[in-house]
């Protein structure tokens, strides 16, 4: 393990080292992020068996199914995606649908630099392959809590990344058993997951409160004038994150 | 376990598309330096990011799934356990659906 942990695994910058911030990729790190991972499978498990079912009503085998979840891994693009779906299947409008769900990952990866930035190789291409929203948010709230492990990152999303996997299986190969009503308690699990995660961020009300309105206000305003799927969500999030960061340089500025 | 040359040739294509938004983005930032307002937008991306999400989640969903987040939301702070909070979220819906919302 030590050989993982000790290879370029040195800060860029030397200030770096001046600020107590060096960064590791250790075993520990990874399975940290796994048992991070575990609860998260409740709510990763109805989402991806509705997928799994609704890629099998569209005529996809299981292999299909699995290659999809495997190399996409993006639940609601996958699901926009089979939304579209033909037979033969129209190439470029499932890969606009892959980029206009997913095109709000494009500042996920460079939000991640605070443990990216240290990365090289496997770890760091390998580390954005997995990265979903879930261990986005997670390993921000790791890294604010002190962690300095980027393996955290790795290991949550190779966990989830299973998970995604197993579910869309199960839910392609029961099929019609798992045709559940849509309001059943079950595919609350994905928004509850929601609501942790975003208590999980919560630092003060001076710095969150604000922001947090804002963006729930923007989304659901965007989501009013009937804009595509992405674009509620990334005004929300972009507006939020705007006042929070203009809260946060305005006091240096002063 | 069959697949067809021009479903997988769709799903790559989607799977390339996704991976460049995973990476292009981080990619293109660590070529160019960023701005200090850059870097405090980036770091606060998170919370807002899922306070949208929870807002379009609940904003289609009935008012039980509105109610039931309270109790998931509390049991978080109270706990900090993933399981458990999806756990109480879960139960307090179905338990309001039972009660008749």
């Amino acid at each position: 393990m030590a050989a993982l942990a000790e290879r370029r695994m040195v800060p860029t910058s030397p200030s770096a080292y001046t600020a107590g911030m060096r960064i590791t990729f250790t075993m520990d790190g990874i399975l940290r992020g796994v048992r991070r991972g575990v609860p998260l499978l409740l709510g990763i498990a109805p989402f991806g068996a509705v997928v799994g079912v609704i890629a099998l009503g569209k005529g996809l085998t299981l292999a299909e199914t699995l290659l999809m979840s495997a190399l996409v891994f993006a639940g609601a693009s996958q699901l926009l995606a089979l939304e579209l779906w033909t037979n033969p299947p129209d190439i470029l409008a499932v890969a606009v649908a892959a980029l206009v769900v997913n095109i709000r990952m494009v500042p996920i990866g460079a939000a991640l630099s605070f443990w990216l930035d240290h990365l090289r190789g496997w770890r760091l291409w390998g580390s954005l392959f997995v990265t979903v929203d879930h261990s986005f948010a997670l390993s921000v709230a790791e890294n604010r809590a002190g962690g300095r492990d980027a393996g955290f990152l790795f290991g949550l999303g190779v966990f989830t990344w299973f998970g995604w996997l197993i579910f869309t299986g199960v839910g392609h190969v029961m099929g019609s058993v798992v045709a559940l009503p849509p309001d059943h308690p079950l595919f609350f699990a994905a928004t509850a997951s929601f609501v942790g995660i975003l208590v999980a961020l919560w630092r003060s009300p001076r710095k969150d409160v604000p922001p947090w309105i804002l963006a729930a206000a923007t989304a659901l305003g965007t989501q009013a004038l009937h804009l595509p799927a992405p674009v509620p969500l990334l005004a929300g999030a972009f507006s939020g994150a705007l006042l929070a960061a203009w809260q946060e340089t305005r006091g240096t500025r002063a | 376990m069959t697949m067809r040359w021009d479903v997988v040739m769709a799903i790559v294509a989607m799977g390339v598309v996704t991976y460049l938004c995973r990476a292009g983005g981080y990619a293109v930032l660590r070529a160019v330096p960023t701005p200090p307002f850059i870097d405090a937008l980036l770091r606060n991306l998170p919370a807002p990011l899922f306070a949208a999400y929870v807002a379009l989640a609940l904003s289609k969903q009935d008012l039980a799934a509105t109610l039931a987040s309270i109790p998931c939301a509390a049991a978080h702070a109270r706990w900090g356990n993933f399981g458990l909070s999806i756990v109480v979220g879960v139960g307090a819906i179905a338990l309001l659906r039972w009660a008749g919302m």
